[in-house]
Protein backbone atom coordinates (compact mmCIF):
# COMPACT_ATOMS: atom_id res chain seq x y z
CA UNK A 1 0.00 0.00 0.00
CA UNK A 2 1.35 3.44 -0.91
CA UNK A 3 0.79 6.77 0.85
CA UNK A 4 -2.01 7.85 -1.47
CA UNK A 5 -4.03 4.74 -0.79
CA UNK A 6 -3.22 4.79 2.93
CA UNK A 7 -4.40 8.38 3.29
CA UNK A 8 -7.56 7.64 1.34
CA UNK A 9 -8.42 4.89 3.82
CA UNK A 10 -7.12 6.64 6.93
CA UNK A 11 -10.50 7.87 8.16
CA UNK A 12 -12.27 4.60 7.58
CA UNK A 13 -9.39 2.98 9.48
CA UNK A 14 -9.77 5.49 12.31
CA UNK A 15 -13.49 4.68 12.47
CA UNK A 16 -12.92 0.91 12.37
CA UNK A 17 -14.95 0.66 9.17
CA UNK A 18 -12.39 -1.28 7.09
CA UNK A 19 -12.43 -4.99 6.49
CA UNK A 20 -9.68 -7.18 7.90
CA UNK A 21 -7.42 -7.06 4.82
CA UNK A 22 -7.50 -3.26 4.47
CA UNK A 23 -7.08 -2.80 8.21
CA UNK A 24 -3.92 -4.88 8.17
CA UNK A 25 -2.60 -3.11 5.07
CA UNK A 26 -3.10 0.33 6.64
CA UNK A 27 -1.54 -0.85 9.89
CA UNK A 28 1.50 -2.13 8.05
CA UNK A 29 1.86 1.11 6.17
CA UNK A 30 1.63 3.18 9.36
CA UNK A 31 4.40 1.09 10.91
CA UNK A 32 6.78 1.98 8.11
CA UNK A 33 5.73 5.52 7.18
CA UNK A 34 6.27 8.27 9.79
CA UNK A 35 4.57 10.90 7.63
CA UNK A 36 1.27 9.00 7.41
CA UNK A 37 1.57 8.00 11.07
CA UNK A 38 1.84 11.66 12.08
CA UNK A 39 -1.29 12.52 10.10
CA UNK A 40 -3.09 9.58 11.64
CA UNK A 41 -2.03 10.55 15.18
CA UNK A 42 -3.31 14.08 14.66
CA UNK A 43 -6.70 12.85 13.46
CA UNK A 44 -6.87 10.45 16.34
CA UNK A 45 -6.11 13.28 18.79
CA UNK A 46 -8.87 15.33 17.19
CA UNK A 47 -11.32 12.44 17.44
CA UNK A 48 -10.47 11.89 21.10
CA UNK A 49 -10.89 15.59 21.81
CA UNK A 50 -14.33 15.72 20.22
CA UNK A 51 -15.49 12.64 22.12
CA UNK A 52 -14.14 13.71 25.48
CA UNK A 53 -14.80 17.42 25.42
CA UNK A 54 -18.41 17.13 26.55
CA UNK A 55 -19.75 18.60 23.34
CA UNK A 56 -22.87 16.46 23.66
CA UNK A 57 -26.03 18.46 24.35
CA UNK A 58 -28.35 16.66 26.76
CA UNK A 59 -32.05 17.26 26.20
CA UNK A 60 -33.54 19.68 28.75
CA UNK A 61 -35.63 17.99 31.44
CA UNK A 62 -38.87 19.64 30.36
CA UNK A 63 -38.60 18.46 26.77
CA UNK A 64 -39.68 14.90 27.46
CA UNK A 65 -42.75 16.08 29.36
CA UNK A 66 -43.61 18.52 26.59
CA UNK A 67 -43.36 15.78 23.97
CA UNK A 68 -45.40 13.28 25.97
CA UNK A 69 -48.14 15.89 26.32
CA UNK A 70 -48.20 16.81 22.65
CA UNK A 71 -48.19 13.18 21.53
CA UNK A 72 -51.07 12.44 23.90
CA UNK A 73 -53.05 15.38 22.52
CA UNK A 74 -52.36 14.35 18.93
CA UNK A 75 -53.40 10.81 19.79
CA UNK A 76 -56.69 11.89 21.37
CA UNK A 77 -57.48 14.19 18.46
CA UNK A 78 -56.84 11.40 15.97
CA UNK A 79 -58.93 9.01 18.04
CA UNK A 80 -61.91 11.34 18.31
CA UNK A 81 -61.68 12.15 14.61
CA UNK A 82 -61.65 8.45 13.76
CA UNK A 83 -64.57 7.55 15.99
CA UNK A 84 -66.58 10.50 14.69
CA UNK A 85 -66.01 9.48 11.10
CA UNK A 86 -66.97 5.89 11.90
CA UNK A 87 -70.45 6.53 13.09
CA UNK A 88 -71.31 10.20 12.93
CA UNK A 89 -72.04 10.15 16.67
CA UNK A 90 -72.50 13.44 18.42
CA UNK A 91 -69.38 14.87 20.02
CA UNK A 92 -70.80 14.35 23.52
CA UNK A 93 -71.50 10.70 22.84
CA UNK A 94 -68.02 10.27 21.41
CA UNK A 95 -66.43 11.77 24.50
CA UNK A 96 -68.41 9.52 26.84
CA UNK A 97 -67.52 6.55 24.69
CA UNK A 98 -63.85 7.53 24.79
CA UNK A 99 -63.97 7.91 28.55
CA UNK A 100 -65.56 4.49 29.00
CA UNK A 101 -62.99 2.96 26.70
CA UNK A 102 -60.11 4.53 28.61
CA UNK A 103 -61.49 3.25 31.93
CA UNK A 104 -61.80 -0.17 30.38
CA UNK A 105 -58.21 0.25 29.19
CA UNK A 106 -56.95 0.93 32.70
CA UNK A 107 -58.40 -2.24 34.09
CA UNK A 108 -57.63 -4.40 31.06
CA UNK A 109 -54.11 -3.33 30.36
CA UNK A 110 -52.65 -5.05 33.41
CA UNK A 111 -52.08 -7.84 34.07
CA UNK A 112 -50.99 -8.35 30.51
CA UNK A 113 -52.48 -10.97 28.34
CA UNK A 114 -49.30 -13.00 27.94
CA UNK A 115 -50.36 -14.83 31.09
CA UNK A 116 -46.92 -15.04 32.69
CA UNK A 117 -47.10 -14.40 36.41
CA UNK A 118 -43.51 -14.41 37.53
CA UNK A 119 -42.58 -12.11 40.37
CA UNK A 120 -40.77 -9.81 37.95
CA UNK A 121 -43.96 -9.30 35.97
CA UNK A 122 -45.88 -8.69 39.16
CA UNK A 123 -43.36 -6.04 40.23
CA UNK A 124 -43.43 -4.42 36.81
CA UNK A 125 -47.23 -4.42 36.81
CA UNK A 126 -47.26 -2.70 40.20
CA UNK A 127 -44.78 -0.13 39.01
CA UNK A 128 -46.73 0.68 35.85
CA UNK A 129 -50.05 0.66 37.69
CA UNK A 130 -48.72 3.20 40.20
CA UNK A 131 -47.82 5.50 37.31
CA UNK A 132 -51.00 5.05 35.30
CA UNK A 133 -53.62 5.12 38.00
CA UNK A 134 -52.20 8.30 39.50
CA UNK A 135 -51.81 6.53 42.81
CA UNK A 136 -48.12 6.92 43.40
CA UNK A 137 -47.98 7.53 47.13
CA UNK A 138 -50.16 7.09 50.21
CA UNK A 139 -47.87 9.29 52.27
CA UNK A 140 -46.43 12.11 50.18
CA UNK A 141 -43.28 13.37 51.88
CA UNK A 142 -39.65 13.95 51.07
CA UNK A 143 -38.78 13.46 54.74
CA UNK A 144 -37.56 9.98 55.65
CA UNK A 145 -38.61 10.56 59.26
CA UNK A 146 -42.21 11.04 58.13
CA UNK A 147 -42.31 8.16 55.67
CA UNK A 148 -40.71 5.50 57.87
CA UNK A 149 -43.12 5.75 60.86
CA UNK A 150 -46.10 5.85 58.47
CA UNK A 151 -45.54 2.14 57.78
CA UNK A 152 -45.75 1.28 61.52
CA UNK A 153 -48.72 -0.96 62.18
CA UNK A 154 -49.37 -1.42 58.46
CA UNK A 155 -46.53 -3.90 57.95
CA UNK A 156 -45.02 -6.51 60.27
CA UNK A 157 -41.52 -5.31 59.41
CA UNK A 158 -39.86 -1.92 59.31
CA UNK A 159 -38.60 -0.90 55.87
CA UNK A 160 -35.42 1.19 55.79
CA UNK A 161 -36.10 4.64 54.33
CA UNK A 162 -32.99 6.30 52.93
CA UNK A 163 -32.64 9.97 52.07
CA UNK A 164 -30.77 10.31 48.75
CA UNK A 165 -31.65 13.92 47.95
CA UNK A 166 -27.99 14.94 48.01
CA UNK A 167 -27.23 12.28 45.40
CA UNK A 168 -29.99 13.47 43.09
CA UNK A 169 -32.70 10.94 43.94
CA UNK A 170 -35.59 12.75 45.59
CA UNK A 171 -37.86 10.84 47.95
CA UNK A 172 -41.48 11.53 47.01
CA UNK A 173 -43.20 9.32 49.56
CA UNK A 174 -44.33 5.84 50.44
CA UNK A 175 -47.17 3.53 49.49
CA UNK A 176 -48.58 0.26 50.67
CA UNK A 177 -48.60 -2.31 47.86
CA UNK A 178 -49.26 -5.99 47.55
CA UNK A 179 -46.73 -8.38 46.00
CA UNK A 180 -45.77 -12.02 46.35
CA UNK A 181 -49.01 -12.61 48.28
CA UNK A 182 -48.18 -10.15 51.04
CA UNK A 183 -48.34 -6.45 51.83
CA UNK A 184 -45.09 -4.72 50.94
CA UNK A 185 -43.56 -1.28 51.30
CA UNK A 186 -43.18 0.80 48.17
CA UNK A 187 -40.85 3.79 48.42
CA UNK A 188 -41.09 6.24 45.58
CA UNK A 189 -38.10 8.24 44.38
CA UNK A 190 -37.74 10.62 41.49
CA UNK A 191 -34.75 11.28 39.23
CA UNK A 192 -35.48 14.12 36.80
CA UNK A 193 -38.78 13.01 35.21
CA UNK A 194 -38.25 9.34 36.03
CA UNK A 195 -40.07 7.61 38.84
CA UNK A 196 -38.39 4.80 40.77
CA UNK A 197 -40.48 2.38 42.81
CA UNK A 198 -38.48 0.58 45.48
CA UNK A 199 -40.43 -2.42 46.76
CA UNK A 200 -39.35 -3.99 50.06
CA UNK A 201 -40.58 -7.03 51.95
CA UNK A 202 -39.15 -9.72 54.26
CA UNK A 203 -37.44 -12.63 52.60
CA UNK A 204 -36.54 -16.01 54.04
CA UNK A 205 -34.08 -16.83 51.31
CA UNK A 206 -30.88 -14.89 50.95
CA UNK A 207 -29.34 -14.42 47.54
CA UNK A 208 -26.75 -12.03 48.95
CA UNK A 209 -26.14 -8.77 47.20
CA UNK A 210 -26.56 -10.27 43.74
CA UNK A 211 -28.45 -8.02 41.39
CA UNK A 212 -30.65 -9.40 38.65
CA UNK A 213 -31.21 -7.23 35.64
CA UNK A 214 -34.26 -7.42 33.49
CA UNK A 215 -35.47 -5.07 30.79
CA UNK A 216 -38.99 -5.88 29.74
CA UNK A 217 -40.78 -3.19 27.71
CA UNK A 218 -38.20 -0.47 28.30
CA UNK A 219 -38.22 -0.73 32.09
CA UNK A 220 -35.40 -1.91 34.29
CA UNK A 221 -35.91 -4.14 37.29
CA UNK A 222 -33.09 -4.66 39.74
CA UNK A 223 -33.46 -7.21 42.47
CA UNK A 224 -31.39 -8.08 45.53
CA UNK A 225 -31.76 -9.22 49.13
CA UNK A 226 -30.00 -7.86 52.15
CA UNK A 227 -30.37 -8.44 55.91
CA UNK A 228 -33.49 -10.53 55.53
CA UNK A 229 -35.28 -8.15 53.17
CA UNK A 230 -36.05 -8.50 49.50
CA UNK A 231 -35.63 -5.38 47.35
CA UNK A 232 -36.94 -4.66 43.87
CA UNK A 233 -36.20 -1.36 42.13
CA UNK A 234 -38.33 -0.61 39.06
CA UNK A 235 -37.98 2.35 36.74
CA UNK A 236 -37.69 3.56 33.16
CA UNK A 237 -34.53 5.38 34.21
CA UNK A 238 -31.42 4.34 32.28
CA UNK A 239 -29.66 1.30 33.69
CA UNK A 240 -26.50 3.13 34.79
CA UNK A 241 -28.34 5.58 36.98
CA UNK A 242 -30.66 2.93 38.36
CA UNK A 243 -27.62 0.83 39.30
CA UNK A 244 -26.15 3.89 40.97
CA UNK A 245 -29.40 4.25 42.93
CA UNK A 246 -29.25 0.58 43.96
CA UNK A 247 -25.66 0.90 45.13
CA UNK A 248 -26.58 3.93 47.24
CA UNK A 249 -29.46 2.01 48.84
CA UNK A 250 -27.24 -1.02 49.41
CA UNK A 251 -24.54 1.13 51.02
CA UNK A 252 -26.95 2.57 53.56
CA UNK A 253 -28.99 -0.51 54.50
CA UNK B 1 -57.06 -0.19 23.23
CA UNK B 2 -55.19 0.16 20.00
CA UNK B 3 -54.61 3.90 20.42
CA UNK B 4 -53.30 3.54 23.94
CA UNK B 5 -50.98 0.62 23.17
CA UNK B 6 -49.72 2.40 20.10
CA UNK B 7 -48.84 5.46 22.14
CA UNK B 8 -47.22 3.46 24.95
CA UNK B 9 -45.14 1.52 22.43
CA UNK B 10 -44.17 4.75 20.70
CA UNK B 11 -43.06 6.33 23.97
CA UNK B 12 -41.03 3.28 24.92
CA UNK B 13 -39.27 3.12 21.55
CA UNK B 14 -38.76 6.79 20.84
CA UNK B 15 -38.37 8.68 24.13
CA UNK B 16 -35.11 6.90 25.09
CA UNK B 17 -33.51 8.62 22.07
CA UNK B 18 -34.50 12.14 23.07
CA UNK B 19 -30.93 13.10 23.95
CA UNK B 20 -29.69 11.92 20.56
CA UNK B 21 -32.48 13.81 18.80
CA UNK B 22 -31.87 16.97 20.79
CA UNK B 23 -28.10 16.83 20.38
CA UNK B 24 -28.38 16.55 16.60
CA UNK B 25 -31.04 19.28 16.40
CA UNK B 26 -29.00 21.51 18.69
CA UNK B 27 -25.92 21.18 16.50
CA UNK B 28 -27.93 21.77 13.33
CA UNK B 29 -29.94 24.78 14.55
CA UNK B 30 -27.25 26.34 16.79
CA UNK B 31 -29.69 27.16 19.58
CA UNK B 32 -31.73 25.57 22.34
CA UNK B 33 -35.24 26.84 21.65
CA UNK B 34 -35.26 25.97 17.95
CA UNK B 35 -33.71 22.60 18.74
CA UNK B 36 -36.51 21.83 21.20
CA UNK B 37 -39.12 22.86 18.63
CA UNK B 38 -37.45 20.65 16.01
CA UNK B 39 -37.45 17.66 18.34
CA UNK B 40 -41.08 18.17 19.30
CA UNK B 41 -42.17 18.50 15.69
CA UNK B 42 -40.08 15.46 14.75
CA UNK B 43 -41.66 13.36 17.49
CA UNK B 44 -45.14 14.32 16.33
CA UNK B 45 -44.20 13.40 12.76
CA UNK B 46 -42.67 10.17 13.98
CA UNK B 47 -45.85 9.39 15.88
CA UNK B 48 -47.97 10.07 12.82
CA UNK B 49 -45.81 7.72 10.74
CA UNK B 50 -45.35 5.23 13.53
CA UNK B 51 -47.49 2.55 11.90
CA UNK B 52 -45.09 2.73 8.94
CA UNK B 53 -42.12 1.98 11.22
CA UNK B 54 -41.17 -1.60 10.38
CA UNK B 55 -38.83 -2.20 13.27
CA UNK B 56 -35.10 -1.78 12.95
CA UNK B 57 -33.09 0.83 14.77
CA UNK B 58 -35.51 3.33 16.30
CA UNK B 59 -32.68 5.79 17.00
CA UNK B 60 -31.69 5.91 13.32
CA UNK B 61 -35.34 6.25 12.37
CA UNK B 62 -35.92 9.17 14.74
CA UNK B 63 -32.64 10.87 13.78
CA UNK B 64 -33.59 10.66 10.09
CA UNK B 65 -36.83 12.50 10.84
CA UNK B 66 -35.06 15.06 13.05
CA UNK B 67 -32.50 15.70 10.36
CA UNK B 68 -35.18 16.16 7.66
CA UNK B 69 -37.17 18.47 9.90
CA UNK B 70 -34.09 20.55 10.67
CA UNK B 71 -33.11 20.79 7.01
CA UNK B 72 -36.57 22.02 6.03
CA UNK B 73 -36.31 24.61 8.77
CA UNK B 74 -32.77 25.58 7.81
CA UNK B 75 -33.78 26.06 4.19
CA UNK B 76 -36.51 28.45 5.31
CA UNK B 77 -34.30 30.22 7.85
CA UNK B 78 -31.00 30.69 6.17
CA UNK B 79 -30.43 29.36 2.72
CA UNK B 80 -26.79 30.30 2.96
CA UNK B 81 -26.12 27.44 5.41
CA UNK B 82 -26.02 25.35 2.27
CA UNK B 83 -23.36 27.23 0.33
CA UNK B 84 -20.48 24.96 1.12
CA UNK B 85 -17.25 26.95 0.98
CA UNK B 86 -15.26 24.16 -0.58
CA UNK B 87 -16.31 21.58 -3.11
CA UNK B 88 -16.27 18.26 -1.38
CA UNK B 89 -16.56 16.08 -4.46
CA UNK B 90 -13.79 17.77 -6.47
CA UNK B 91 -11.20 17.90 -3.74
CA UNK B 92 -10.37 14.40 -2.78
CA UNK B 93 -8.88 13.20 0.45
CA UNK B 94 -5.51 12.23 -0.95
CA UNK B 95 -4.47 15.82 -1.66
CA UNK B 96 -3.59 15.86 2.02
CA UNK B 97 -0.40 17.80 1.45
CA UNK B 98 -0.26 20.13 4.43
CA UNK B 99 2.79 19.81 6.58
CA UNK B 100 1.66 17.57 9.43
CA UNK B 101 4.45 18.79 11.73
CA UNK B 102 2.65 22.10 12.09
CA UNK B 103 -0.41 20.47 13.57
CA UNK B 104 0.39 19.42 17.10
CA UNK B 105 -3.14 19.09 18.33
CA UNK B 106 -2.45 17.26 21.54
CA UNK B 107 -4.03 19.88 23.76
CA UNK B 108 -7.22 21.04 22.15
CA UNK B 109 -9.09 23.85 23.82
CA UNK B 110 -12.75 22.95 24.33
CA UNK B 111 -14.14 26.38 23.50
CA UNK B 112 -12.15 26.55 20.27
CA UNK B 113 -13.24 23.09 19.29
CA UNK B 114 -16.87 24.00 19.94
CA UNK B 115 -16.54 27.15 17.84
CA UNK B 116 -14.79 25.19 15.10
CA UNK B 117 -17.64 22.69 15.00
CA UNK B 118 -20.26 25.46 15.00
CA UNK B 119 -18.48 27.07 12.06
CA UNK B 120 -18.14 23.85 10.08
CA UNK B 121 -20.56 23.68 7.10
CA UNK B 122 -23.70 21.78 7.99
CA UNK B 123 -23.12 18.68 5.82
CA UNK B 124 -19.76 18.05 7.44
CA UNK B 125 -20.94 19.04 10.90
CA UNK B 126 -23.76 16.51 10.93
CA UNK B 127 -21.42 13.74 9.77
CA UNK B 128 -18.97 14.53 12.59
CA UNK B 129 -21.75 14.79 15.22
CA UNK B 130 -23.31 11.47 14.20
CA UNK B 131 -19.95 9.73 14.03
CA UNK B 132 -18.09 11.11 17.07
CA UNK B 133 -20.87 12.01 19.49
CA UNK B 134 -23.52 9.45 18.53
CA UNK B 135 -20.87 6.86 17.58
CA UNK B 136 -22.92 5.63 14.64
CA UNK B 137 -21.39 3.42 11.94
CA UNK B 138 -21.09 4.79 8.38
CA UNK B 139 -24.06 2.70 7.30
CA UNK B 140 -26.44 4.45 9.72
CA UNK B 141 -25.01 7.89 8.93
CA UNK B 142 -25.59 7.14 5.27
CA UNK B 143 -29.25 6.34 5.98
CA UNK B 144 -29.82 9.44 8.11
CA UNK B 145 -28.12 11.90 5.77
CA UNK B 146 -29.32 10.31 2.49
CA UNK B 147 -25.86 9.99 0.93
CA UNK B 148 -23.79 6.96 -0.17
CA UNK B 149 -21.20 5.38 2.13
CA UNK B 150 -18.32 6.85 0.10
CA UNK B 151 -19.71 10.35 0.65
CA UNK B 152 -20.00 9.72 4.40
CA UNK B 153 -16.33 8.80 4.43
CA UNK B 154 -15.26 11.79 2.34
CA UNK B 155 -17.37 14.19 4.41
CA UNK B 156 -15.79 12.92 7.61
CA UNK B 157 -12.34 13.27 6.05
CA UNK B 158 -13.02 16.78 4.77
CA UNK B 159 -14.72 17.82 7.99
CA UNK B 160 -11.85 16.63 10.17
CA UNK B 161 -9.30 18.29 7.94
CA UNK B 162 -11.29 21.49 8.12
CA UNK B 163 -11.42 21.30 11.93
CA UNK B 164 -7.68 20.70 12.14
CA UNK B 165 -6.95 23.67 9.95
CA UNK B 166 -9.26 25.85 11.99
CA UNK B 167 -7.68 24.75 15.27
CA UNK B 168 -4.16 25.15 13.91
CA UNK B 169 -4.97 28.64 12.63
CA UNK B 170 -6.48 29.69 15.97
CA UNK B 171 -4.04 27.84 18.18
CA UNK B 172 -2.07 30.89 19.29
CA UNK B 173 -4.99 33.19 19.94
CA UNK B 174 -5.51 34.16 23.57
CA UNK B 175 -7.74 31.82 25.54
ZN1 LIG C 1 2.64 6.98 3.92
Amino acid sequence: MDCTEARRLLHAYLDAELDMADTLAVEQHLQTCPACLEIYNNYQALQTAIKTNSLYFQAPEMLQKRIRTSVRKANQAAFVARVTSWSGLSVAAVLIFALLLSLWGFTRFWPNSSGGNSLAQEVLASHVRSLMANHLVDVPSSNQHTVKPWFNGKLDFSPPVVDLTAQGFTLIGGRLDYLDNQPVAALVYKRREHIINLFIWPSAQNIGSETDTNTPQGYHLLHWTKSGLTYWAASDLNLNELQQFVRLIQDST
Amino acid sequence: MQERNQRVRFEQLILPHLDAAYNLARWLTHNDQDAQDMVQESCLRAFRFFQGFRGGDSRTWLLTIVRNTCYTWLQQQRANEFTVPFQEELHDVECDTENPETLHLRHIDQQKLRTALETLPVEFREAIILRELEELPYREISVITHVPLGTVMSRLARGRKWLQRYLAAHMNEEE
